[in-house]
Formats: structure tokens, C-alpha cells, sequence
């Protein structure tokens, strides 16, 4: 689905926690989740905590769209 | 002998066209049309039935057709099933894959079709069933026969099967062990040295595992001005309206849903719910938007950081879910994006 939006002419972010096959498939803006059942927010952490990790790479992805690439790129997360 | 039985569709069955694509399958003693030409290019085996089904009627109503080919199946279960060749009809395609990997899995017994490239069950069905390489339409028959059959008559003798390339299907992508004579010429060391010596040489060498290359697609540009970007979110992770009103499949979904956003701050529990199979759905579902960010993106739109969210959000269920249908269900999804003017899209993955 990334790589037909992308074909359209979208830049896409590809939020996904399993970053090879991301890689493998041929998405190229790929911006790391921390899990399959909870991408953006680990319940067993405070409600704020989750807020954070979730605003921070949301925002990264955000940036990630901004962002004029020569090839497939991992943009790196802080949080 | 062996026995063999056929699938074709309506038009094949010389029933009619697309006025009959809609037939329910029947099955008839001996040959029907083109099977006529599998019998006669059989060598030990006998073709003592043909199945026929509308392409239609198998393409909207698959599970009833399957369950009744299945049935008429009973009492006849050959010891081959052949479907085809459908040439480049996609929805005779379609057919021909649906039944052949439905035999197989029922019977335990090996289906074979044959396809041409560019015909869309290749691409669904390949690592399933063996496909055949055939011809663009019905004046390739006999070639596409021929081929096929040569292969049906080492299956039906015992003969070894020599690997899709030799025989001209379709790769499965199955490796087949093969004994070779002991001697150091053969060890997989010995092999694979020549082979990077080759490389290294600018030679020509062949790879005894081809990892399948994926597609590239060009780099869409960056926005330009993300302040005044219209962003929209789309999901494999299965979030849909708690009543799925879609009814998004939980698995090799095949449908997709786009659900309104617009004045939500974020997706409320009980609101919105996870149908995907191949997660554990307690923490999607305590809280949607560990999947679906709306809750960060409407902070990002208050910032002014986005010029706005796309009033939609996009989702469908990613596991065991075809490429195929994957590529389909994002076009399907591209006009909506387009005529709200969308520039940018962030796809999240469970």
C-alpha cells in the first residue's frame, strides 16, 4: 500500500515496527514503532509516558514527510 | 489408469458468455471442449470428469462455489485435477487458482493450471499452486497444453519433477533437495566459490537461492511546506468502528474502510476497536490510538505544524492479506485522498 500511494506521488511514512520488512518491501521513508499490538504507546506505561513516545514519533514522521530523501531512509527516534 | 478431472469456466464449457459468467458449477462425465486436448495429450491417464463454474459466480460468491465444487468432487477424487489454461482472463485466473489450491488443500492431491504472466491469479497463486507460463489468449491452447500435460504425464508416471524452471511454471519458490554425486566439485563450498570467483570476474553465474527483487518505486518529493501539508492517516492495523460496518475480513482482508474524524480529538475506546487476527487486541482497544495517532496529529494540526488532518482515516487488516490485493485496495483508496486535495500520508503498520 505504501509503495501504490507512493506511486501516486504521496510521500508516505511507513510507521511500522518491523523495520526489514519495511525495508524489504520498499517503503522509503520508514519512521520505527515499538511493537506489533501497541505501535505508539506501551500500556504498561504511565498514560503521559505513552503520550510522549506517541507525540514524539508521530512527530518525526511528520518531519520525516518534509523531508527530501535520495534513497530508502530510517529516520532515527529519541524516545 | 489414472484418473484425471477438469475445471473450466462458462464460456469454455461452450454454455456462453458473459450472460452466463453467473452459471453455478456442475460437473459432467468425460471431456468437455479444451479438455478434449488434456485428454488426448495424456499418455496413461484417463480425464473421466469436467467441472464447470461461471467466472462470475465463482469470483462473487467463492466460498459457495468452493464448497459445491468440493462436493461434486466427492466420489470422483481423481488422482490429478487440472484447471484451465485461462490464458489472460483474470477472472477465469482467479478461478483456476481459487480451485486448484482448494483441491489440494481438500484432497491432498496436485492441481495444476497454467496462465499467462500478466494474469492477475499469478501473482495470488503462484507460491501455492504450480502455474504454468502460457500464451495471451485461446490460440494458444495448444501450446499451453502441451506444455502442462508433458509435466501431468511425469506427475501421473512417477517421474521426478526437474524444478519450475525445466518444466516452465511459475516459481513456488520451493527448493527441492537433490542428491548429487560425493565428490568435492559438488559441495555447496566448492559451488558457491565458483560462484563468487564468477562474480568477482564480471562473469556470468547463476544463484542457487534467487531471493525475489523487490519492486522500487521513485521517491515521492518531500513536502514543501508541511505547515500547510494535508495529511492523511491509513492503517493495516484493522482500527474500524466498533460495529465494523465495513466487515473488514480479521484476516487476508480483501475490503478496506475510510471512517470520519472529523471533530473527534481522538478514538475514543469502545468508539473504535482493533479486528485484526494477528495481534493481541487489548492494548488497541483500550486505547485506538497507539495505533491510530488522531490524538498527536490534532495536536500537530492546534500547532499549526500541519495545515490539517484529512477529515478520514483509511484502514484494513494487513495480515495474510496478497500484494495483490493490498496494491488494489491503496488505489482503491487514492481517489478519496486526491479529491480532498491530500499531500502527504502516514501509513502505520501493526
Amino acid at each position: 500500500m505504501v509503495k501504490e500511494l507512493e506511486k501516486a506521488g504521496f510521500p508516505v511514512a511507513h510507521m511500522c515496527n518491523l523495520v526489514p520488512v519495511s525495508q524489504s518491501v520498499g517503503a522509503n521513508r520508514i519512521v520505527p514503532t515499538i511493537s506489533i499490538p501497541y505501535p505508539l504507546g506501551d500500556p504498561s506505561t504511565p498514560p503521559a509516558e505513552q503520550w510522549k513516545l506517541r507525540y514524539h514519533r508521530v512527530g518525526v514522521a511528520l518531519e520525516a514527510l518534509a523531508t527530501n530523501i535520495e534513497q530508502q531512509t530510517i529516520f532515527p527516534v529519541r524516545i | 489408469m489414472k484418473t484425471v478431472v477438469c475445471y473450466i469456466n462458462q464460456f469454455f464449457a461452450g454454455i456462453g458468455g458473459e450472460e452466463k459468467a453467473y452459471q453455478e458449477p456442475y460437473i459432467q462425465e468425460g471431456c468437455v471442449g479444451p479438455v478434449q486436448a488434456i485428454q488426448a495429450a495424456l499418455e496413461d491417464a484417463q480425464v473421466t470428469h469436467t467441472l464447470v463454474c461461471g467466472d462470475n459466480y465463482m469470483g462473487s460468491d467463492t466460498e459457495k462455489a468452493v464448497a459445491r465444487i468440493l462436493e461434486l468432487l466427492e466420489g470422483h477424487v481423481p488422482d490429478l485435477f487440472i484447471a484451465g489454461p485461462a490464458f489472460q482472463a483474470g477472472r477465469y485466473g482467479l478461478a483456476c487458482g481459487t480451485i486448484c489450491q482448494a483441491v489440494q488443500e481438500k484432497f491432498s492431491i496436485p492441481a495444476l493450471t497454467s496462465m499467462h504472466p500478466e494474469n492477475p491469479g499469478v501473482e495470488m497463486f503462484r507460491q501455492k499452486v504450480i502455474i504454468f507460463q502460457g500464451g495471451k489468449g485461446a490460440v494458444k491452447m495448444r501450446a499451453d497444453v502441451q506444455t502442462m500435460i508433458r509435466f501431468a504425464n511425469k506427475l501421473l508416471s512417477g517421474q521426478p519433477n526437474e524444478g519450475a524452471e525445466a518444466e516452465g511454471y511459475f516459481p513456488r519458490g520451493c527448493r527441492h533437495e537433490k542428491f548429487l554425486e560425493d565428490k568435492r566439485e559438488n559441495t555447496a563450498a566448492y559451488r558457491g566459490v565458483q560462484m563468487l570467483i564468477r562474480k568477482m570476474h564480471g562473469q556470468p553465474y547463476r544463484t542457487e537461492l534467487a531471493i525475489p527483487a523487490p519492486e522500487q518505486v521513485p521517491i515521492a518529493p518531500a513536502v514543501s511546506d508541511l505547515s500547510h501539508a494535508v495529511v492523511a492517516m491509513v492503517t493495516s492495523g484493522g482500527i474500524v468502528p466498533s460495529d465494523n460496518p465495513d466487515r473488514i475480513q480479521s484476516a487476508s482482508a480483501t475490503r478496506w474502510g475510510r471512517y470520519d474524524i472529523s471533530g473527534m480529538e481522538r478514538l475514543e475506546a469502545g468508539v473504535f476497536k482493533t479486528i485484526h487476527a494477528g495481534f493481541d487486541p487489548t492494548a488497541a482497544n483500550a486505547d485506538p490510538n497507539v495505533v491510530v495517532p488522531l490524538d498527536a496529529m490534532r495536536a500537530y494540526e492546534k500547532e499549526g505544524k500541519i495545515g490539517r488532518l484529512h477529515p478520514y482515516f483509511y484502514s484494513t487488516v494487513g495480515t495474510g492479506t496478497t500484494e495483490a490485493e493490498a496494491r488494489r485496495m491503496a488505489q482503491e483508496i487514492i481517489p478519496h485522498l486526491v479529491a480532498d486535495g491530500v499531500t502527504a500520508v502516514i501509513l502505520g503498520s501493526t
